[in-house]
């Protein structure tokens, strides 16, 4: 997933000033939009009423267990990285009712499905990892093994405005994988953030309608060169990767190395890592109380390999400590889903590296365990 | 499947104790006159829910054939097969399925058939001896060897020895400890097949039990001369969602609900006995 040239995106100049013009097209359209936000001290998507509500000079700082919100006086309003939601939650909610059930008067069980939540959203923000993250999730809850209707509802109402990534955290890896940082698929509207404003370019036939209410001026070959330059520089910018796109052998022969019961003594068995992982999609089925008299509810949530009662069998775990766990999610993830999904599971968000309390480093852990090329 | 996947109403018309700790809830569907009965293949599954509490997968012991209603053996171990094990003639559950791919049938005609299994494993199988003691002149020989660690929790005792005297049939039962009254063999179900004639040019072999068990009939197997692509292994993992989406049934790249239960030998020979996996 190559990006997708310069001149191939032929893309149109916005200029700052004129960025509302975008909300009314969209508020138009009837998607309420995302944008970045400050929130529990960290950036994430909430709703923008206009323009306005973009904060200039929104950053971040991040390492390995530790991030760290950065202001600057800077113009731009897409200088941070990726912060702990991503796109999953807004597809995939944490928490969802799947059917209720009640018994009628002759004592049968009467099932009904629950409508899927599903308003129109845009997404002004996505990463280029988000949105190689978000193509996964597709595969897996819109493939013809496990077909989701809720899932499907919430995707079909999302309108996606990418924006390139202008710099890389500390924990940013997505060159290594081949997703980022420069947008390369699965956006509607694709921007590159410059000082004066924004290169702007359809991604789809919705994004070619938005950008049809636009009032875009003809880019500059200045601003051409500029966008160009400063994803190549957020990407020379890295300094982690994974040391191989393809994995699978080399884990899969890598099963009882030393390296899993090192890392089970730091790992806290948490599951942080695979809450803010943008693929990670298992989930748990339960049943509650429901509102009305003798009503059920079944209820699906997120659920990590990381719970001891996640591989739960005859009243005990399959998986019977950490290190077999974290093994099971690096495993599943860089090496399962080649069979799965034809690709890995990792999107180089960094996001598992940043959000783990024991600071453990996924691509510091592979490279232990398969030396530096794998089986690329 | 493009629609939720929403349990049907099932009435519970028999439920038969097994054991201290086994019954058999003979369940029938609320709508059955409107919708199809219960099609399933041996060895699939379906998802059981237990109103207010949960749900959880079970086997499917009885046969195909009998269209109005479908057996699940259960052994009360947590808390839904607990709830499950109160129930009685006339409450009701909710089931999604049948689910996986089931024994390979169509495949095993004209052939042996070798039934080699440990513990409640007998219950993924049980369905085909049903199968195929109905339908006799289509199979060859039929050889079930089941083993259990305490002679007392072999159920279907009387089944056992009825299934013995069927035709081309033979049956061998073993007891890690076994009680006075037991007829069968002291020691492990695997060390039954050294009592058992095998053509491997004609016998398909489906295991069921503990993995370590199918490790060792397995190498027993192959050494007996029986291709890879003549046994079959039905495997078991927490399984949720029915769909090869939830994620908790996986074996490797396997996902236990949609690629089995019933897995070839070759499919999952990689990952068979890796802990943890």
């Amino acid at each position: 997933m190559a990006p997708v040239p310069m001149p191939l995106r032929n893309p149109g100049f916005l200029p700052r000033h004129a960025f509302q013009a975008l909300f009314d097209a969209l508020h138009r359209r009837g998607w309420r939009v995302l944008g970045p936000a400050v929130g529990e001290r960290v950036v994430h998507f909430a709703e923008l009423a206009s323009a306005a509500d973009l904060q200039s000079g929104l950053g971040d700082v991040q390492s390995p267990g530790r991030y760290r919100l950065g202001l600057s006086d800077g113009p731009r309003w897409f200088d941070w990285t990726v912060g702990p939601d991503g796109l999953k939650p807004l597809v995939f909610p944490p928490r969802e009712v799947l059917w209720r059930a009640a018994p009628a008067a002759d004592g049968r069980l009467h099932f009904t499905a629950e409508p899927p939540d599903a308003p129109r959203l845009a997404v002004l923000g996505a990463r280029a990892c988000d949105l190689a993250g978000l193509a996964l999730l597709d595969r897996h809850f819109l493939g013809d093994v496990a077909f989701d209707p809720g899932y499907a509802a919430r995707r079909a109402a999302l309108f996606l405005i990418g924006v390139d990534c202008n710099r890389s955290g500390a924990t940013c890896f997505c060159a290594s994988t081949g997703d980022g940082p420069a947008l390369a698929d699965g956006y509607d509207l694709g921007l590159a953030e410059l000082d004066d404003g924004f290169l702007a370019w359809p991604g789809t036939a919705a994004g070619e309608a938005v950008v049809a209410d636009l009032p875009l001026t003809e880019a500059s070959p200045t601003h051409l060169g500029a966008a160009a330059e400063a994803t190549r520089g957020a990407a020379a910018a890295q300094r982690r990767a994974l040391p191989s796109r393809r994995l699978a052998s080399a884990l899969y022969g890598a099963m009882h190395h030393d390296r899993w019961a090192a890392v089970a003594a730091r790992c806290l068995g948490c599951g942080n890592c695979a809450m803010v992982c943008p693929t990670c999609f298992c989930h748990g089925h339960c049943t509650e109380d429901g509102a009305g008299a003798g009503e059920a509810i079944q209820v699906r949530e997120w659920d990590t390999c990381f719970d001891p009662a996640h591989s739960r069998l005859h009243g005990a775990s399959v998986r019977d400590g950490v290190a077999v766990r974290y093994r099971q999610w690096v495993t599943h993830k860089l090496a399962g889903w080649h069979a799965q999904f034809g690709r890995s599971g990792c999107v180089g968000c960094g996001r598992c590296v940043t959000w783990c309390p024991a600071a453990i480093d996924l691509t510091a852990e592979v490279a232990a365990i398969v030396g530096e090329t794998g089986d690329d | 499947m493009t629609r939720p996947d929403l349990p049907r109403s099932a009435r519970v018309d028999q439920r038969v104790v097994e054991s201290p700790t086994i019954f058999t809830l003979r369940l029938a569907f609320d709508d059955a006159a409107s919708d199809a009965p219960c099609a399933f293949v041996p060895g699939q599954f379906n998802m059981v829910w237990l109103p207010g509490v949960g749900e959880v997968a079970l086997s499917i012991v009885s046969d195909p054939a009998d269209e109005h209603f479908f057996d699940h053996t259960v052994r009360r171990v947590g808390r839904v097969t607990t709830g499950l094990d109160r129930l009685r003639p006339g409450d009701r559950v909710g089931v999604r399925g049948p689910f996986g791919h089931g024994w390979p049938l169509a495949r095993a005609e004209g052939n042996d058939l070798l039934l080699l299994t440990g513990g409640l494993g007998c219950a993924c199988v049980v369905s085909v001896i049903r199968y195929v003691l109905r339908r006799r002149q289509r199979f060859g020989r039929l050889v079930i060897l089941q083993g259990v660690r305490h002679a007392e929790d072999l159920i279907w005792r009387p089944q056992y020895e009825a299934w013995g005297r069927a035709p081309g049939t033979q049956v061998l039962l073993a007891a890690d400890a076994a009680t006075r009254d037991w007829h069968g063999a002291h020691g492990v179900v695997v060390d039954l097949l050294d009592r058992v004639r095998l053509d491997p040019r004609r016998t398909i072999a489906m295991l069921c039990g503990p993995e370590l068990m199918l490790i060792a009939a397995i190498a027993v197997l192959r050494g007996r001369g029986l291709p890879d692509d003549a046994l079959w292994l039905s495997l078991e993992r927490n399984m949720q969602c029915g769909h090869g989406r939830c994620g908790h049934c996986q074996i490797g790249p396997l996902r236990v609900c949609t690629d089995g239960p019933v897995f070839s030998y070759a499919a999952v020979a990689d990952h068979l006995g890796v802990h943890g996996v």
